[in-house]
């Protein structure tokens, strides 16, 4: 019954959405201030709506309510607790209603703490939040309703897919949607500063503290991704290139050139019909991702159920928003004001080509993703795009952004003399040729790559350490929001380190290994030592213990386990992992072998600096929370706002 | 201004592929092997008398080659289908059961040997197709999954139809679901019946 009673508030909440559209926008239009003022009860109302009806899966989950057809397919009465709460999010249908409870969440805040804004511009802004949200909606109660009954009752539940029954992937969904669904806010801002036709600074101002947060979130999602693929998935990758992967990553680039493109509207009052183009696009990449990862257009390695008739209805959907908001932004983006000139050396041009290059960067891993689609479209066969395409050309197009990243710190607003850019720049620059020579002369697999690599993190950290010493020559308390960048850049510079050694000397053994036998990489060996079956609460497991010895001298005890849940019959690799600051030493168990004794096929591998790359994403989280505490947004909204 | 339309201009063009993309299958690949001749095998079957069995069996047949096994979820999905089309009689459906006995499921530090294994899997097989109904003619077990290799398995389950002279004519991979049964096998058992 009281499923029943969710549903029904959930078609409550459609309801409540299509008002909290229609009524403020009518109300801005006519100039009826009453109706402008409903938006804000409206936004609390429906969220209030969709978390009950959250809520009431979530305990029909608990509770273990098999009579549920979601939970009967996703969650069985042996799962640990908090992986049944999990299990909301485990599938198609739960997922979405809990991408309607974000969207209901951030438009609640954006109800909240947008009293320093003009009533009609919060109107707006809600107004679109409301039709996407009427829009996702619609597509859960006529598609994908996580509500329906199963008759008679199932004995227990299908399972949790076992790949899921882990910390690090129960909180990387809600990262990651919180990120995509965060954009929904920046692009109702774009969209109403369109409406509104006065595409003045102000909406950039306003924009920016939720595109960041928006940001954090999303940064934060992707790597809890990339960990969880290099610990769970068993073969030590932590990057795939699958078209699931992309489909976060492009908002994600998009995302980072609408923050900096941001800047500079907010600023200098420049680049306003760019900075909308950026919002409508980065949330209209999260509506792609969206309809790539549910249509099952494209084969993934995210093996999601897939429905052509879900399908179609995203596609529609992602139509007419998309659609709408282009056309809205050829007929008023024309009417923009310029900012003031240009100068070619100047922060604004840098940031220009940063954000072009960021935006082409995502158009390449855009084609390379869809390219399978076109080409079969096309009846020209079938094909995959895989990671030697993507390397080929994201790399080198991540190098000059890189690069940019201290001349564009360094530049003055308006006009930077070149001479003085120059000699400021002269210290990065020898820091830079430094590491690639170090890495040229002293490292016997040192190769160019290599160098530059490292060449370009010197860059990036000695460049931002100038930057830092020239600001506390200057008078004046140093602004959250600066340490905040320079934490955010610092964290792009340790990913590429992470990312070039890695790259450049890890070592991969894959070797067949009996009881007793050794293993040696380095001055690292490796001896298994034991295997034993053991017993999880849905699972059985094959547990090898291996002794790790640096130099002789035991170093630790490694435990990599083959897992075999009940409900499924995809054994699961449950990699051994000895984690460092400078490496990880990473253990999976494969497959057995037969033979006249029992061996197994063991990975074996040496990454050097892996986790730099999950640190370096830690920092531009921090980063993006030093910069969102300052003071000066809040101060800024007050004055735009009198 | 036009340039203000290069956005959508560029938006519309992918809606339009993303549209033909819907209709398209991805997982729907193509196999080299169609119109070729069937790989030979020579299998122990679920009868325990050790007699063998191979394509060059079926000669002159048009047949059906369905690759399973009992731990595949989907195949118990497509089973109730294969079952009522047996009982139609349509065509031999030859079940080829692929992998049945994995490594995880000999005890801790021992192997099984071949026999072992063949005696398992026939007895797991046995006991699934009498809940499920037998669908098979006859029952041939790829253990090691050499001839899976051969037929170039994606995955379980797979199906293929096998023409009289033993050259595979048909090859889908994933679940046989009702619509492929009749707009797409039907129609071909009646082009290669007539031949």
């Amino acid at each position: 019954m009281i499923v029943e009673v969710g549903h029904f508030a959930l078609i409550l909440a459609a309801f409540v959405a299509l008002v909290q559209g229609v009524l403020p926008l009518a109300g801005t239009m006519n100039g009826h201030q009453r109706w402008q003022a409903l938006a804000r009860p409206a936004a609390i109302v429906q969220f209030l709506l969709i978390a009950f009806s959250y809520g009431v899966l979530t305990n029909a989950a608990v509770t273990d309510d098999f009579s549920v057809k979601y939970i009967a397919a996703h969650s069985n009465s042996l799962l640990p607790v908090q992986y049944k709460v999990a299990s909301v999010w485990g599938g198609h249908e739960g997922s979405l209603l809990m991408w309607v409870l974000m969207l209901s969440g951030w438009t609640l805040a954006v109800a909240l703490f947008s009293r320093t804004l003009p009533l009609a511009m919060v109107a707006r802004v809600i107004a679109v939040l409301g039709f996407v949200s009427v829009g996702f909606l619609s597509f859960i109660l006529i598609t994908s309703s996580p509500f329906e009954r199963l008759l008679p009752a199932a004995l227990d539940g299908r399972d949790l897919n076992p790949l899921l029954q882990d910390p690090g992937l129960v909180i990387h969904p809600p990262m990651l949607y919180m990120g995509y669904v965060g954009f929904s806010v920046a692009f109702a801002f774009a969209i109403s500063a369109l409406l509104s036709g006065r595409m003045d600074a102000a909406w950039a101002r306003w924009s920016r503290p939720w595109t960041v947060v928006a940001w954090i979130f999303m940064t934060a999602g992707i790597a809890l991704g990339s960990w969880w693929a290099y610990y769970e998935l068993g073969w030590g990758g932590w990057w795939f290139w699958d078209p699931v992967e992309n489909a976060s990553l492009m908002p994600w680039l998009f995302g980072t050139a609408l923050i900096h493109a941001l800047m500079v509207t907010d600023k200098r009052g420049g680049f306003k019909a760019w900075s909308v183009l950026l919002a409508i696009g980065a949330f209209s990449l999260c509506l792609l991702g969206t309809f790539l990862v549910r249509s099952g257009v494209l084969t993934s390695v995210h093996a999601f159920a897939s429905d052509p008739k879900r399908g179609v209805f995203i596609l529609i959907f992602l139509a007419l928003v998309v659609g709408i908001s282009l056309t809205l932004f050829a007929w008023r983006a024309p009417k923009a004001t310029l900012g003031g000139k240009i100068a070619l050396v100047s922060r604004e041009s840098m940031l220009l080509a940063n954000s072009v290059l960021l935006v082409v960067a995502t158009g390449a891993v855009l084609l390379g993703t869809i390219y399978p689609l076109i080409i079969d479209a096309m009846n020209l066969g079938k094909l995959s795009v895989g990671a030697p395409y993507f390397n080929a050309v994201f790399v080198p197009l991540m190098v000059p952004i890189v690069f940019l990243m201290v001349p564009g710190g360094i530049a003055h607003w308006r006009e930077s003399r070149g001479k003085e850019l120059g000699r400021q720049m002269r210290l990065p620059a020898l820091a830079a040729v430094l590491a690639a020579a170090a890495i040229l002369i002293f490292s016997e697999r040192g190769t160019w790559l290599t160098a530059m690599g490292m060449a370009l993190a010197a860059w990036v950290v000695v460049g931002l350490l100038v930057q830092i010493v020239a600001r506390a020559q200057k008078p004046g308390r140093i602004a959250l929001s600066f340490w905040g960048m320079h934490l955010a850049h610092l964290g792009i510079a340790v990913v590429v380190v992470g990312i070039t050694l890695v790259k450049g000397y890890e070592i991969e053994r894959d070797v067949r290994m009996g009881l007793n036998d050794t293993v040696s990489i380095e001055n690292y060996s490796f001896e298994l030592v034991g295997l034993n079956e053991v017993n999880g609460p849905n699972y059985k497991a094959m547990r090898a213990t291996v002794n790790v010895t640096k130099d002789q001298k035991p170093l630790e005890v490694l435990y990599p386990e083959k897992r075999r849940y009940f409900s499924s019959a995809m054994p699961m690799t449950e990699a051994a992992i000895d984690a460092g600051l400078l490496r990880d030493l990473y253990v999976s168990l494969g497959e057995a072998i037969e033979g006249d004794k029992p061996q197994w096929s063991v990975r074996i591998y040496y990454k050097p600096f892996v986790s730099w790359l999950w640190y370096g994403a830690i920092l531009m989280v921090l980063g993006g929370l030093l910069a969102v505490s300052d003071r000066r947004y809040r101060k800024s909204a007050l004055s735009a706002a009198s | 201004m036009k340039k203000f339309f290069i956005p959508l201009g560029f938006f519309l063009v992918l809606v339009a592929f993303l549209a033909i993309g819907l209709n398209r299958n991805p997982q729907e690949i193509p196999s080299p092997l169609l119109g070729k001749p069937a790989p030979l095998f020579s299998l122990s079957t679920l009868d325990a008398g050790g007699v063998k069995f191979g394509p060059q069996d079926m000669k002159g047949k048009v047949w059906m080659l369905n690759v399973w096994a009992t731990w595949c979820v989907a195949c118990r999905d497509e089973h109730p289908l294969l079952v009522a089309l047996s009982k139609a009689n349509q065509l031999p459906i030859v079940g080829l059961n692929y992998k049945e006995v994995q490594a995880q499921d000999a005890p801790a530090g021992r192997q099984l040997s071949p026999e072992e294994k063949l005696r398992i899997a026939r007895e797991r097989s046995a006991v699934w197709l009498q809940r499920l109904g037998d669908p098979y003619v006859v029952s041939v077990f790829d253990l090691d999954g050499r001839v899976g290799i051969d037929y170039g398995v994606y995955g379980v389950p797979e199906t293929y139809i096998i023409d009289k002279e033993g050259v595979i004519r048909f090859k889908q991979v994933g679940a046989v679901t009702l619509d492929t049964l009749q707009s797409q096998i039907l129609p071909l058992l009646l082009k290669l019946n007539a031949s």
